[in-house]
């Protein structure tokens, strides 16, 4: 069982937030491409080790999974762990 | 002062990486002279064909191996060529069946593109935007 404090420390950082949006834009991304993307948005200084690193942390909260398609290895965005979220503290209206 | 005049890819198979890079990509062959059981093979642009030379390198050693798919693996350009536009060159390769990891894409003061060149690596073509 996958802690849900893991979702709340992924969330936190603006790179991550950053990816999660590049992912939303387009998913099934490589790192490379992903990587493009970031450092096009000239708001971010990040290597891509820096992406990587941010997308094993993604990985560890259930926001990204990869996946091999055939030589590559793409990224896609599951935004189903928010739902724990919006659970706990559902919107009033 | 030392000057760049070689560059090189490796690659899996150095008659096929010709073809692709004279008859697909548009270089011309500049040297092909046997050497150490392979060819030293070399390619230019036909718009400078005294600069710089491109080895068609095989991909022999055992770490070629790993290395490469791990670039590959994570759509990693083994190295780049300037293109006047890469909009222009992508319809043009796609249109002769070239496979783009990555389409034209605007990455603020260049436009980039990746594609595979059928010998075991990825290449990015890189445009200047106009500013």
């Amino acid at each position: 069982m996958r802690d849900v404090a893991d979702v709340y420390k992924a969330l936190a950082d603006p790179t991550r937030r950053a990816i999660l949006d590049e992912l939303v834009a387009k998913d099934g991304q490589t790192l490379f491409e992903l990587c493009t993307r970031i450092f096009a948005r000239q708001d971010e200084e990040m290597s891509r080790q820096g992406v990587s690193q941010h997308l094993a942390v993604l990985e560890e909260a259930g926001l990204v999974r990869s996946e091999r398609q055939g030589r590559y290895k793409v990224h896609h965005v599951d935004l189903s762990p928010l739902r724990e979220i919006t659970d706990r503290w559902p919107q009033r209206s | 002062m030392p000057r760049i005049t070689i560059a090189s890819v490796l690659v899996d198979d150095q008659a096929k990486a010709l073809d692709f890079y004279t008859n697909v990509l548009g270089f011309v062959k500049k040297m092909d002279v046997p050497a150490g059981g392979a060819r030293w093979l070399t390619v230019v642009s036909p718009e400078d064909p005294d600069g710089p030379e491109l080895l068609l390198e095989p991909a022999g050693h055992p770490a070629a191996i790993p290395f490469r798919e791990a670039l590959v693996a994570d759509g990693i350009p083994y190295t780049q060529f300037t293109v006047p536009d890469v909009q222009a060159e992508y319809e043009r390769l796609t249109g002769l069946g070239v496979n783009f990891t990555q389409p034209p894409m605007n990455a603020g003061p260049v436009t980039v593109a990746v594609f595979d060149d059928t010998v075991g690596n990825l290449i990015q073509f890189v445009s200047p935007n106009a500013s």
